[in-house]
């Protein structure tokens, strides 16, 4: 069994696909199948963590088998710490955005679950890739869902604004990775191999040429970069969020974007990762203010959660590029713990969009008593996302933050650091806009007027993903120990090439950078 | 010989259970049990602390710390655990909290009795109870910051409790934000306890420190100033003050239990469980001393004018948390707790019986639509007037000894120690004048419900009513303990903390502190007779007092305007920053200066977008599709066709 349930994982959901583009499209028939075909995933997907050993280091369930012989393209995937915990939260969430969408699509639900479903194997196959031509197919194959999605089923598919969204999400993201294959071709030419392991052997060797390997670093960097996205490539992100289906929107930033980030930038180009570094914690820094100033004074709800993403994810970044064992495991646990959140807000403020038709927040108000069910969830996801202590944000910060300040930077981290306080200001503005009383405008409220509460199915849904973020909150060690091994292969094969964590002042990020390798 | 259990998760476990049944199941319960749930569990809470202390009294040795504590996070060398640990200290506190808290839960029952959403109260309430049980038994930093912020999060919707009126959601917002203020400080503060300890333990910290006596004064200073700004928050002290005014749009009883008896003194807590830090930073002792001083001062002038009941309360309360950082900062922790304890006896009393006259007015709160509701209400005023008696230091009353205790330390305590000394003696006048301000408007005189509501016919005194027995016995056993909560003395207060707190630094006190003693109550006596001028018989003194001093009196009723300095200082340019530099000018040059870019970049754009435009889905489809496929293709083609020869190129591009 463990020698192919990830080939399982990666089947299961394409059969799902075939399944719903073979039977009519009747009624909630492809709703229904996806649904069960996403929770079969699921399923599969935890059997990779019953039967993961914490303590063996190396990729575990791994399969290799020879695809094409010229080039040299394996089918060869593999699990460890690091990635094994981002496949089960594709797992997790695939049910969950199936319920998201229960309501909201009606019409071509078929070529919608469809491309859904196959969302799900793109994804799973980038975490689980080892071949870098097999990622690489993985990696863009994620990327057409989204686009294509966000233009089909979009919120204001009227006035085009949904078409713009996805043709700049298509864009960024496409212009970013077409040099990342030309950096592929040129590893494989000098190696003569996609493989993970051997290229990160090649390229710890020294024997590749220097200046160039740089840039096949910076064309790594930014592809990925785009992706999660990093301040400054974030162009996509705040339109996408407000025009594409809330199952699209949840999955599109984050995860997959900083999963590569460190597997294919830091583990593979560890002392190149590490010059990149100063100006990647300086932007994370900033991205964290960034993102949640700008998202104290949004008007409509997505934007607002828009730019919450960039800040939290801005605290991913910054602590896979201080190197520190505390922040890289912080990190990762961050990067699930901004899947479950933002899923459950979503599928919330998607409820909230579908009952009322608009985003604005001032046109809601009182909700509290209307809904209560969605205002106590809303609040508890709301408070994990702003680091309350026990609830799963809060690991994560703690680890990022604290290993900065020790390990790299203590004004960098201080300024990180500030983001506690706005975070609170946005995410309690925004509890009070919609759910509590707003003052008895007359104007205010019509919206609330409609909103309905969240359903049984949907209930269900959030309120496992909050015991999750309570869960995570309070024995977090359950997820960091599995990481453990994995991180620790991570920061010794950076430390023996010279990335130790990165030590910097933050008047010092040109400096150091411009400095050349330590 | 066996260690004795003591069952510590417990205390914290049970109000945690308490919240978790009324929070899931509240709503479908009868208000009977509900009631039962609410109280039950605080009670439970209480037991397990007075069995313990009933066994220290025995002769148990503490510290007890509970061995095998879970772990909670551990990653590389660093680890945290829930680890809880029982002293002399968090007794004192523990007893307190659960103490104090039990009785708040009971008179709740009567005082909530007929508001929508009871359950909800007590599901906060009781999850208050468990933050604040976590914050005082914790054995780390972290775990206290847990509780630290756990009981701001109780304190955030407990204040914003009455969720139709705008105003509670403002204040709740506000407290929880500025408190992310003091949070700031604190995690900084951790940060740099892990930079130089390594750890966050209690324990191996204060082993540390006495092993290596050398840390240098300036690393102290600075942990000790960043948590000196999270206990500002959490202790509404200067600079972070400012919310809990506010505050006292929640329930009374969430005032007197939040606002007044417990949370607060978190900040005061917090410098006496990590006093070993602070001793070696001079400088962060004096910060905490002047700006306890200065805060005790600036409270209890505001205090002075404010018409609203438990507006004067909020204030005073301030004020009274400044004397404990005084005491703090001055080196008598063990005062300074001695006073948290007997705070928390008057000052909870104080708010519920002022809760009692609200609930006897029908929600008034403007004292100057109270006055002669002696006769109507012969407990509640009774009980009040242990508790002004109690808080304006006349001997016997509990005030007195804690007061007492704390100005007697600041006044041997040098130079600086005895200015802060005048100025904590002025703070005592005042206090006695504004406390007995309010006892004269709100209960004697004639009633003044009439004047202020002409048409209505008469005013409240007509219905005042005296409150149920289950809101008035808390406030007799808390005026029993107002009177009598400080008999023990502070000698002997001082002697059992002593193995926590450490030896207070009391020179030989003899006849001074006689002289001391005499001079604040002569001060307290003072204070009376000046509130007896202006407000004892008709109020035309306190009119012209008011006209003659009208410049005063508008600062004062302006509150210094701190809240819009701190508006137009801190909130205002960043939203201003957030909305115009960041939202216009960054991400309107990085969102459309890049799409633009690109647009140009792929010459091809336009044409797609205009394709899209049409609305044809389907060929908006096929272009991202066939967009994909080409690049694949193009990928395949190349390795297929001799990669070698392809990569050469590319060599030689780069080259």
């Amino acid at each position: 069994m463990d020698g192919m349930i990830l080939s399982l994982i990666l089947v299961v959901p394409l059969a799902g696909m075939v399944a719903i583009l073979l039977l009519p499209d009747r009624g909630k028939l492809p709703a229904w199948i996806a649904l069960l075909d996403s929770l079969l995933t699921f399923v599969c997907t935890l059997h990779l963590p019953a039967h993961f050993h914490n303590q063996q280091a190396g990729f575990q369930f791994e399969e290799n088998l020879p695809w094409l012989s010229r080039p040299a393209i394996h089918f060869h995937v593999g699990v460890d710490g690091l990635s094994l915990w981002l496949v089960v939260l594709v797992g997790l969430l695939a049910p969950v955005g199936v319920v998201a969408s229960w309501r909201a699509v009606q019409k071509n639900s078929k070529v919608f679950y469809a491309m859904y479903l196959l969302q799900q194997t793109a994804m799973v196959g980038v975490f689980v890739s080892l071949d870098l031509m097999l990622y690489y197919g993985f990696w863009e194959l994620s990327l057409i869902p989204i686009a294509v999605l966000t233009a089909m089923f979009g919120r204001n598919l009227g006035d085009g604004a949904a078409g713009k969204a996805a043709l700049r999400f298509f864009l960024y993201t496409f212009l970013a990775s077409a040099p990342l294959l030309v950096a592929l071709l040129w590893l494989y030419a000098h190696t003569g191999s996609f493989d993970y392991a051997t290229l990160q052997a090649a390229v710890a060797s020294g024997t590749l040429p220097g200046w160039q390997l740089g840039w096949v670093s910076v064309a790594f960097l930014i592809a990925f970069a785009v992706k999660v996205p990093v301040l400054g490539l974030h162009g996509w992100l705040p339109d996408l969020f407000s025009e594409a289906p809330v199952a699209i929107a949840m999955i599109a930033a984050g995860k997959l974007g900083l999963y590569s980030l460190i597997r294919f930038h830091v583990e593979l180009f560890p002392a190149l990762a590490h010059r990149a570094a100063p100006w990647m914690i300086a932007l994370a820094a900033i991205g964290i203010l960034y993102g949640a100033m700008l998202a104290l004074v949004q008007k409509e709800f997505w934007k607002l959660l828009a730019y919450a993403t960039i800040g939290s994810l801005s605290f991913c970044t910054l602590g896979i590029y201080g190197f520190t064992a505390a922040g890289m495991s912080g990190a990762v646990l961050q990067t699930v713990n901004e899947g479950v959140i933002g899923a459950a807000l979503f599928l919330m403020f998607g409820v909230l969009y579908e009952s009322a038709r608009t985003s604005r927040m001032a046109d809601f108000g009182g909700l509290a008593r209307q809904t209560p069910r969605l205002a106590t969830l809303f609040t508890i996801a709301g408070l994990a996302l702003i680091g309350l202590p026990l609830l799963n944000g809060f690991v994560g910060e703690f680890l990022v933050l604290s290993g900065t300040f020790v390990g790299v930077s203590r004004s960098w981290a201080a300024i990180a650091a500030l983001g506690v306080i706005l975070s609170a200001a946005y995410m309690l503005g925004a509890i009070q806009k919609i759910f509590l009383a707003d003052g008895g405008d007359q104007q205010n409220g019509q919206a609330g007027r409609v909103a309905r509460d969240l359903t049984g199915m949907e209930t269900v849904t959030v309120a496992v993903l909050a015991v999750l973020m309570l869960a995570i909150g309070v024995q977090p060690t359950v997820w960091t120990e599995a990481m453990e091994s994995a991180l620790q292969t991570v920061t010794h094969s950076m430390h023996a090439q010279g990335a130790t964590p990165v030590r910097m002042e933050s008047g010092t990020v040109i400096a150091s950078s411009m400095g050349g390798r330590q | 010989m066996n260690e004795p259990m003591l069952f510590l998760p417990l205390i914290a476990l049970f109000p945690f259970a308490g919240f978790l049944l009324n929070g899931l199941f509240g709503s479908r319960l009868p208000k009977a049990i509900v009631s039962t749930i609410a109280l039950l569990f605080p009670l439970l809470s209480f037991a397990v602390v007075a069995r313990a202390a009933w066994m220290v009294h025995g002769g148990m040795l503490l510290p007890v710390a509970e061995s095998g504590a879970p772990t909670w996070i551990a990653v590389g060398g660093f680890h945290v655990g829930f680890q809880f640990v029982l002293d002399q200290l968090s007794l004192v506190m523990l007893l307190v909290v659960t103490g104090v808290g039990f009785l708040i839960h009971l008179y709740s029952v009567g005082y909530m009795e007929h508001e929508q959403g009871y359950w909800r109260y007590f599901a906060y309430l009781n999850l208050f109870l468990f933050f604040m049980t976590v914050l005082v038994l914790a054995g780390n930093y972290l775990l206290m910051f847990v509780g630290w912020e756990g009981v701001g999060l109780a304190s955030y919707l407990l204040i914003g409790f009455y969720i139709d009126r705008k105003s509670a959601g403002d204040a709740g917002k506000k407290a929880f934000v500025v408190n992310r203020v003091g949070d700031f400080g604190f995690l900084i503060g951790m940060f740099l306890l892990i930079a130089n300890f390594g750890t966050l333990n209690f324990h191996r910290i204060g082993t540390q420190l006495a092993g290596h006596p050398a840390i240098s004064g300036a690393t102290a200073t600075l942990i000790c100033l960043c948590l000196i700004l999270g206990a500002t928050g959490k202790s509404a002290q200067i600079p972070l003050y400012i919310w809990l005014p506010d505050a006292m749009e929640g329930p009374t009883p969430v005032s007197a239990l939040i606002h007044a008896a417990t949370m607060v003194t978190a900040g005061v807590y917090m410098i006496a469980r990590t006093h070993a830090l602070f001793d070696l930073s001079p400088t962060a002792m004096m910060v905490v001393a002047v700006v306890g001083t200065a805060t005790a001062f600036f409270a209890a002038t505001v205090a002075m004018v404010q018409t609203d009941i438990k507006r004067v309360l909020a204030y005073s309360t301030i004020s009274q948390l400044g004397y404990m950082f005084l005491g703090c900062g001055v080196g008598a922790y063990s005062a300074a707790v001695f006073h948290l304890m007997t705070h928390a006896f008057f000052k909870a009393l104080l708010f519920l019986a002022a809760g009692s006259v609200i609930h006897g007015l029908s929600g008034e709160q403007d004292m100057r639509r109270m006055g002669g509701l002696r006769k109507a209400m012969p407990v509640t005023f009774w009980t009040m007037t242990a508790a002004v008696l109690a808080i304006s230091g006349f001997f016997p009353f509990a005030g007195f000894f804690s007061k007492d205790a704390i100005l007697a330390a600041a006044f041997q305590h040098g130079t600086l120690g005895k200015a802060l000394w005048t100025v904590g003696l002025i703070t005592a006048l005042l206090t006695s004048f504004y406390m007995f301000r309010l006892w004269y408007l709100t209960f004697l005189g004639e009633s003044r419900g009439a004047a202020h509501q002409d048409g209505h016919g008469d005013g409240h005194a007509a219905h005042a009513h005296e409150s149920p027995w289950i809101m008035l016995l808390p406030l007799v056993v808390l005026a029993l303990l107002s009177v009598t909560g400080g008999w023990i003395g502070i000698e002997r207060f001082a002697g059992f903390l002593e193995p926590v707190t450490g030896q207070a630094a009391m020179v030989d006190a003899g006849h001074t502190e006689l002289f001391l003693s005499v001079l604040a109550v002569l001060v307290a006596a003072l204070g009376w007779f000046l509130a007896h001028l202006f407000f004892g018989r008709d109020g035309e003194a306190a009119a012209q007092a008011a006209q003659s001093l009208a410049p005063i009196r508008r600062l004062l009723q302006g509150k210094y305007w701190i809240d819009e300095i701190y508006t137009a200082l801190i909130v205002r340019p960043v939203q201003w920053l957030a909305r115009f530099v960041l939202g216009w000018l960054g991400e309107w040059t990085l969102v459309r200066g890049s799409a633009w870019l690109m647009s140009g970049v792929v010459g091809l754009s336009g044409e797609l977008l205009r394709r899209w435009q049409s609305g044809n889905l389907r060929s908006y489809a096929a272009w991202l599709a066939a967009g994909a496929a080409a690049l694949l293709l193009f990928a395949l083609a190349g390795t297929l066709l001799g990669l070698n020869g392809f990569a050469d190129s590319i060599h030689w591009a780069v080259r």
